[in-house]
């Protein structure tokens, strides 16, 4: 269904929608062409002519900036042309056009990827159905977001340099987020130990079955956990009654500076963004050096060009100045 | 009027509990003889050589659509696919729009299914006006009318209140009626996608927890236990509620339960692909269930295989998962479901079998013309199948106006030769015979 996994001077995956696609070595590779791919952005001239009169497009089914701008940005680095397509998510027999009609449209144009974020979890495998161009999975429902996860290890491997036996610790709400999903499968892949915590209400009870280990309360993993992810909180669990009040959640799993001095030294604190200061990281945390939320937007950049390049592009090519 | 002689078959009777080789001819509508040496030189044959003669199938439960979503299906649509697929009765569901909840509606219905004449159209009644759960529909009326209601549901929900329901069961009871429960806890189950389980949680799905259905099916046995009205529960799908049906059944709690194809044949893996055609209401559970299903209808504690033919529109099905309606369509594959699934496997015998498609339903439903025995003077309701006939399942060639099924190209063992309703041949040869019926 997802094309084949092949390595050396081959096209990757025809589509990416999930990281069980991935191999370590499909991880590695996205990773090592990424830090290439950077060093494209440091040059005056920040182009590479690798898509040149290929198409993008980005359809975006939720509003999202930070992700759209960089896969936008990812894609005119490598002189592709980018469209954007934004739409409303609603069932969409009573009103608009339907997400197969959208589909089909694209592909009359001729897009030759089509990079997708949709509030229900599935849509880009069901786009992956009826369009011949490349699907890029940009966050799907509660599912994944495996270019996050991506840009995540990226951003990790910069201050680490080996996955095995590295300490994670996930804190926030799994149950609902793509973000966790995409990140506890690529860290596990990649060999890392993933913890997770938060209120008990957001952990589903499969999670020990993916491979990671559950820990209600997050001070006593603290001291062994070398990153330290989390997940922004969603306003509307509270009124979902998954957990009683955001100052309690901010009491008993933020991560402010006290609980951060209990990390060891060169720990790493990480958040997808956009960040609630105050709730899930302290002020004062999002600011510290150990926090690396900057370089986990500027490492987007390059995961995305790395992924578009080795999707699409011509992988045999020399990144040459 | 006409006679026909059915050659050469092996005649299965559930209500009889025999199964012989012999030839069963029809004359008027009804059975007239069964046996070897029968006076038919008048009587057209029909071709039963390796086939089973069996009594007509009866569907407890079919989204007919009509009236409201003739785009969907239609009473003739649905009928046409009830035949194909060997019924000769079949229970249409009040979720219709209007909903059927006045004599009215069940009238129309009923008098639909008697111009189309391809099968016997039973209309079941919903227990509240627009199945809102909040007034009781015209129950005693409807039950009182042409269409004589015996079944009452709001099946697409269930019944939210417990107070509500005990009214309904109270109620229902005074009319010797069957109060039919789609049993889920809405509050539970809100939002739902597919089974709450491991599979869920990977493909960041909103599951519906085992546990609607338990909760509310435990609560309808004590509810019938409390107030003596029958219950019959619908497509149950997971083990827990046939335990629950086991134990109401030692009891001697008047309650019955049927069983979907669906949820005999499919677990939550087919999920995977994000198919909107895999979302169904209840949701496809775990292997474990399946099993324990198949189980309940092997030992009897589900009465009925039902299909809850449910067919749906292309372009609502067609559409991001979520947003897609649940719900499958069946009358045209539930016989080789049960064949394939169920009796090539060994779980069932054929004469239980055709037990839970025909004799069981008829008998729940008090239709005394269907589900046999295949006797002298018996109206001649009977299906006649070939139990090895391999086909594979193409939605292009439905009868039904839908195409809804995740099942395409699947394998199936067992198909209809014929179907003879009140002694005509409604299917014949494989083929859906209505050109002979129209000039009747």
């Amino acid at each position: 269904m997802f094309g084949a996994h092949t390595s050396g001077g081959e096209v990757m995956i025809k589509h990416l929608l999930s990281m069980d696609q991935l191999s370590a070595d499909d991880i590695t590779r996205i990773l090592d062409t990424a830090e290439s791919l950077r060093q494209v952005t440091d040059r005056p001239i920040k182009k590479l002519p690798t898509l040149r009169g290929r198409t993008v497009c980005n359809l975006f089914y939720e509003a999202s900036t930070r992700t759209r701008i960089s896969f936008e940005l990812a894609a005119k680095r490598l002189s592709a042309d980018v469209i954007n397509f934004s739409a409303d998510a609603k069932s969409s027999v009573s009103k608009g056009e339907s997400f197969k009609d959208t589909a089909w449209t694209l592909e009359a144009m001729g897009v030759d990827a089509i990079v997708v974020r949709h509030g229900s979890s599935g849509a880009p495998h069901q786009l992956s159905n009826w369009a011949r161009a490349s699907v890029i999975n940009a966050g799907d429902g509660s599912h994944e977001h495996p270019t996050q996860a991506l840009l995540d290890l990226f951003s990790m491997r910069e201050h680490f340099k080996d996955f095995n036996g590295l300490k994670v610790a996930i804190v926030g709400d799994i149950m609902h987020s793509r973000v966790a999903r995409s990140n506890i499968k690529g860290l596990i892949t990649m060999g890392a130990e993933v913890t997770v915590s938060g209120p008990p209400t957001l952990i589903p009870p499969q999670v020990a079955s993916w491979g990671a280990k559950v820990s209600y309360d997050i001070e006593p993993i603290l001291p062994e956990t070398d990153v330290c992810y989390l997940l922004r909180v969603q306003q509307e669990r509270q009124s979902e009654q998954l957990f009683p009040s955001l100052r309690e959640y901010a009491a008993l799993w933020g991560l402010d500076a006290r609980r951060m001095k209990m990390m060891p030294e060169q720990s790493l604190v990480m958040h997808p963004g956009p960040m609630n200061r105050g709730v899930e990281i302290g002020a004062d945390v999002s600011e510290s050096p150990r926090s690396i939320v900057l370089n986990q937007v500027a490492n987007g950049l390059a995961v995305r060009m790395s992924l578009l390049y080795l999707m699409l592009g011509a992988p045999n090519q020399e990144i040459a100045a | 009027m006409s006679a026909y002689l059915i050659r050469g078959g092996r005649v299965v009777d559930p209500a009889a509990g025999t199964d012989r080789r012999a030839d069963v001819l029809v004359r008027d509508g009804l059975v007239s003889g069964v046996g070897d040496d029968l006076d038919a030189a008048d009587a057209e044959v029909l071709e039963a050589q390796g086939a089973v003669v069996a009594p007509g199938l009866v569907d407890l439960h079919c989204h007919m659509r009509e009236p409201g979503r003739e785009d969907e299906e239609t009473i003739a649509s649905a009928s046409r696919a009830a035949a194909a697929g060997g019924y000769t009765a079949v229970c249409a569901m009040p979720n219709t729009d209007p909903v059927a909840d006045s004599a009215a509606i069940v009238e129309k219905v009923w008098a639909a299914g008697r111009a189309v004449g391809l099968v016997e159209v039973v209309p079941a009644g919903a227990i509240s006006r627009g199945r809102q759960g909040l007034r009781l529909a015209d129950i005693g009326e409807m039950a009182r009318s042409a269409a004589q209601v015996r079944i009452f549901t709001d099946d697409g929900h269930g019944v939210q209140s417990s107070l509500f329901a005990r009214r309904a069961m109270e109620y229902i009871a005074g009319f010797d009626g069957i109060y039919a429960e789609h049993c889920e806890d809405e509050s539970l189950a809100a939002g739902g996608q597919m089974h709450e389980g491991e599979r869920s949680a990977v493909l960041g799905l909103r599951g519906i927890p085992s546990e609607a259905e338990e909760l509310m099916a435990a609560r309808d046995i004590a509810l019938a236990r409390l107030t003596g009205c029958r219950l019959h529960l619908l497509h149950v799908s997971c083990a827990r509620t046939v335990e629950l049906v086991r134990q109401a059944k030692a009891e001697g709690i008047r309650v019955t339960a049927e069983a979907t194809p669906h949820h005999f044949t499919l677990t939550d893996a087919a999920l995977e692909g994000y198919d909107p055609n895999t979302k169904v209401q209840p949701p496809l559970r775990t292997e474990t269930d399946r099993r324990t299903v198949i189980s309940g209808l092997a030992d009897g504690t589900l009465d009925a295989v039902a299909t809850d033919h449910a067919p749906h529109a292309l372009e609502e099905k067609d559409q991001e998962l979520t947003f897609a309606p649940p719900g499958m369509v069946g009358l045209e594959l539930a016989l080789g479901l049960t064949l394939t699934e169920l009796v090539e496997p060994g779980h069932l015998e054929l004469m239980d079998a055709l037990d839970r498609l025909s004799t069981a339903p008829a008998r729940l439903l008090g239709l005394g013309d269907h589900g046999g025995p295949i006797e002298t003077g018996a109206p001649a309701n009977l299906v006649v199948l070939d139990p090895a006939a391999r086909w594979e399942v193409d939605p292009d060639a439905f009868h039904s106006k839908s195409r809804n099924t995740p099942l395409a190209g699947r394998p199936l063992r067992g198909r209809v030769l014929h179907t003879l309703f009140k002694g005509r041949p409604t299917v014949r040869d494989g083929r859906v015979s209505d050109r002979e019926l129209a000039a009747r």
